[in-house]
């Protein structure tokens, strides 16, 4: 990826010097050929030449659209991860980065990734905006209270990167900075194996049984007050007024903070509010839980769109 | 013996005297040189808060100032520069003192809401120093929720309130610019003969007027949202923190052109008076102001290409984006052969056209890079786009303002500035700005994220060279504020038109009388004819 928004970057380098150099050298020139010899001359007056004023329209804009054209394919790939890539989730606060692995290890302001394999984060924040940027992964993406964003890259060389916060968060945030260290697999794998205290789905299980969330939403087929939580994930489920709704992260952080703002048809608006029982990390491994229950292969492909085929190699 | 004369000639600076006589003054004239006083303390308010922060910056440790303090001093220095300094600066200026006498007018339509826009802007201008004095405020000028509404604990209310007051100054002056171009043109003075600095203030006009409002109801919502809670942005309460993005840049997009159309339209008219040629392409350069306000409206998601917005509302602002480059190309192209087989004059406010073209080219073309998608995901929030919008901000309307104001400086006065002390400082502004702030375009490509207190020791070179420049750039600024005091008493007697311009302004005493012109001028051809003002001297003398 870092080699493709280079690559972009040189093509509008190129075009931006030949015409800063090309209009100082044309008013340099002019500015001496033509200095004023005696007050008194008078050159002759041109008022304008309509083909010249096409001609120098058209081919910038020619340009620009090269420019715009490029500039989205880039962006396109940057905004759809791969349907491979490993999901971690990523927490802001002020004035910290916690981020968290699936299989139950977290950090603070650190990220351990192996390379070569795509990572797809998953952001949300406890308070203000903030925005998770590795410039050299030419990555960035705002990190929001009340919703989940991602991004996504693939590293190509083992390393150890600056992670920034990019979007201004009080005064400490040129503090919420960190490192990521990109790591040879098997060096990952080490890493992986130290610490963890069950998995983030595992942790989710639990929570669903001490908030005895199975009274209402029955894993067993058996009718219940809310739906059956199984094979839903990827879906787009039917709400009580007819619209529907896609069954993803979102919706399921909205469902358990906010019940009643999008019930599925057949059900009443019964459900009391997490908020304030469950903090951000308890929302994910509940996610991470409920999304378990639906089997890899159930699951809707994620990037369906026509986004997929322009989708290039992803590099460093 | 002569100086005696002139200073005896009644004009708008002695036909009445005492505090009282300016307070209350009606006279566009006198209103402009109310706004100068203002708009230059605000100017060098601002510029010490940016000393203070280049300052922090030269080590990576700082240690200057407190974080706190930091955020506080980037806070104000973007409120300060932008809503007292660079939205008023040349419309409020040189266009109020200007605009009515270049279409041959007496006044503006109206004088006293004219006066009640500078007292607003004063108004506006004490809220925002009360809040500085009590403690400062600190989201950044931009006040992005739910920073400012729900975790600063500093000033954001007064500061708004400012803000707010000083917006509807800008929306009058809006009004009475649009209002004063279409009823009080002077006989003969038709669409097509205006100067194009009238037309780009008149394009200018329409965005005050416009977008202003939006800024407005912005800041009342953020300041409800602070104080009652109402919900609309916070996230907790059901509302959305990128709808205020969305209104924020609504007005704070346009306003960038309200900030820099004027200073188009003053090169304009200082490559045409220093090359004796007419603007090349004139009807093109004065639709091009027109597109540029237009579509200028229609491209504010391009500075929320990471804030979550969707993947296609991003391309459609990344598309329109780049719409908006070509009239300001257009611009450039139209003024580089205007030169062409003139007779180029290298006095000081040419130098500083000359400057402008070149920072002004340089900010529209690293604006390509900002506006294409896949580029600006990495640069964004970063030193790179600091140094973009200086380049347009500073090098643009800045160098086009001191270049206007020493263009009109003898009219005004009645006197010239030193011209040698002139072109040293237009040079060491030019030397001082480039060292400033091109430095900070590899920064941020390098990935220095703005609004950092401290920073990484890899990022320290570039900005010792910042530092550096911005030292320069200081010693720079100060100079024309000395010369230009110096010659309000010592400068040679300029005459009514000491740059030989076309200009009706130029037709009358300098300084003008206090209604401008001695008899209505009738105009009888185009905007810089300068064989039409050749033959009317040599009638003059024979």
């Amino acid at each position: 990826m870092a080699a493709s928004v280079d690559h972009l970057v040189y093509f509008l380098l190129a075009v931006a010097v030949f015409f800063s150099v090309g209009i100082f050298l044309t008013i340099f020139y002019f500015a001496v050929r033509y200095r004023r010899r005696s007050e008194s001359e008078l050159p002759v007056a041109s008022h304008g030449d309509m083909s010249l004023e096409i001609l120098w329209s058209v081919i910038p804009f020619g340009l620009t659209m090269i420019m715009f054209v490029w500039g989205a394919s880039v962006f396109f790939t940057i905004s759809r991860p791969p349907d491979d890539a490993q999901q971690i989730y990523v927490i802001g606060k002020q004035w910290m980065w916690k981020l968290q692995h699936m299989e139950g290890q977290r950090e603070i302001n650190e990220l351990h990734i192996p390379v070569g394999q795509a990572v797809k984060l998953t952001m949300t924040s406890e308070d203000v905006i903030h925005d998770f940027f590795v410039p050299a992964f030419r990555t960035k993406a705002d990190v929001l209270p009340g919703r989940y964003t991602t991004t996504w890259f693939k590293p190509t060389r083992p390393g150890k990167y600056h992670l920034f916060c990019s979007q201004y968060c009080g005064t400490n945030h040129y503090a919420m900075i960190g490192w990521v260290y990109v790591m040879e697999p098997q060096d990952y794998q080490a890493w992986l194996s130290g610490g963890a205290t069950g998995s983030l789905a595992s942790s989710g299980e639990k929570l669903f049984q001490t908030f005895a969330c199975a009274n209402c939403h029955h894993l067993s087929g058996a009718p219940g007050r809310g739906p059956d939580l199984r094979n839903l994930y990827g879906t787009q489920v039917e709400l009580a007024d007819g619209a529907h709704v896609k069954f993803d992260e979102d919706y399921i952080r909205e469902s358990i903070l906010n019940p009643s703002a999008k019930v599925v048809k057949g059900y009443q608006p019964i459900m009391p509010t997490f908020q304030g029982l469950v903090t951000e990390e308890n929302v994910l491994q509940l996610i991470e839980y409920i999304k378990s229950l639906t089997p890899q292969e159930a699951r809707p492909p994620a990037g369906a769109t026509a986004a997929t085929s322009s989708r290039k190699s992803a590099k460093q | 013996m002569i100086t005696e004369a002139v200073q005896e000639r009644e004009n708008y600076l002695n036909a009445s005297h005492g505090i009282k006589s300016w307070l209350l003054t009606k006279d566009h004239k006198r209103i402009a040189l109310l706004y100068l006083h203002t708009i230059t303390f605000f100017f060098f308010l601002g510029g010490i808060f940016a000393t203070l922060i280049r300052l922090q910056l030269l080590t990576p440790k700082g240690g200057l100032v407190s974080a706190d303090t930091y955020s506080k001093l980037f806070t104000l220095h973007g409120v300060i520069m932008i809503f007292f300094f660079l939205i008023p600066s040349i419309p409020a200026t040189l266009g109020n003192f200007f605009l009515p006498m270049m279409i041959g007018a007496r006044d503006l339509a109206f004088p006293r809401i004219n006066l009640l826009s500078w007292y607003l802007l004063v108004i506006g201008g004490c809220f925002a120093m009360y809040a500085m004095l009590a403690g400062g405020v600190d989201t950044g000028w931009t006040f992005y929720v739910p920073y400012s509404s729900n975790y600063s604990n500093t000033y954001v209310i007064a500061t708004g309130l400012g803000i707010f007051i000083a917006g509807f100054s800008s929306i009058l002056t809006g009004l009475n610019f649009i209002v004063t171009v279409h009823r009080m043109r002077a006989p003969g003075m038709t669409w097509f003969r205006l100067p194009l600095f009238v037309w780009s203030n008149y394009a200018t006009a329409l965005i005050q007027v416009l977008g202003t409002p939006v800024i407005a109801i912005t800041l009342v919502l953020l300041i409800c949202e602070r104080t009652l809670h109402i919900g609309i942005f916070d996230p907790a309460r059901g509302g959305d923190p990128v709808l205020f993005q969305h209104l924020f840049w609504f007005y704070s997009h346009p306003a960038v052109y309200i900030m820099v159309l004027p200073g188009l339209g003053v090169i304009s008219e200082l490559v045409s008076v220093f090359s004796k040629k007419p603007v090349f392409g004139y009807k093109v350069v004065a639709f091009s102001s027109v597109a540029i306000a237009v579509l200028g409206f229609l491209v504010w998601g391009h500075h929320m290409f990471v804030s979550g917005q969707s993947v296609y509302a991003a391309l459609v602002f990344s598309f329109l984006s780049y719409f908006v480059a070509i009239p300001s190309a257009i611009k450039v192209f139209n003024w580089t052969a205007t030169l062409h087989g003139g007779s180029i004059s290298y006095a000081t406010p040419m130098l500083y056209a000359f400057g402008f073209i070149g920072l002004f080219t340089v900010g529209g073309l690293t604006g390509l890079f900002v506006a294409c998608l896949g580029v600006d995901v990495h640069v964004h929030d970063t030193y790179f786009v600091i140094a973009h919008f200086h380049y347009i901000m500073v090098g643009g309307t800045i160098m086009a303002y001191l270049g206007g104001l020493h263009y009109w400086w003898p009219k005004m006065s009645g006197r010239m500035y030193p011209e040698g002390w002139a072109k040293l400082s237009a040079l060491i502004i030019y030397l001082g700005f480039n060292l400033t702030f091109f430095p900070q375009f590899i920064l941020g490509y390098l990935g220095m994220p703005r609004r950092y207190w401290t920073y990484p020791d890899e990022f320290q070179v570039l900005h010792v060279m910042s530092t550096a420049g911005a030292s320069v750039l200081a010693v720079g600024y100060l100079m024309p504020l000395i010369y230009f005091m110096w010659s309000l008493r010592y400068g040679p007697i300029a005459g009514p038109n000491p740059w030989g311009a076309t200009g009706l302004e130029w037709r009358t005493a300098s300084p003008p009388p206090a209604h401008n012109f001695e008899e209505t001028p009738v105009v009888t051809t185009d905007a810089y004819d300068y064989a039409a003002l050749a033959a009317m001297e040599e009638a003059k003398v024979g």
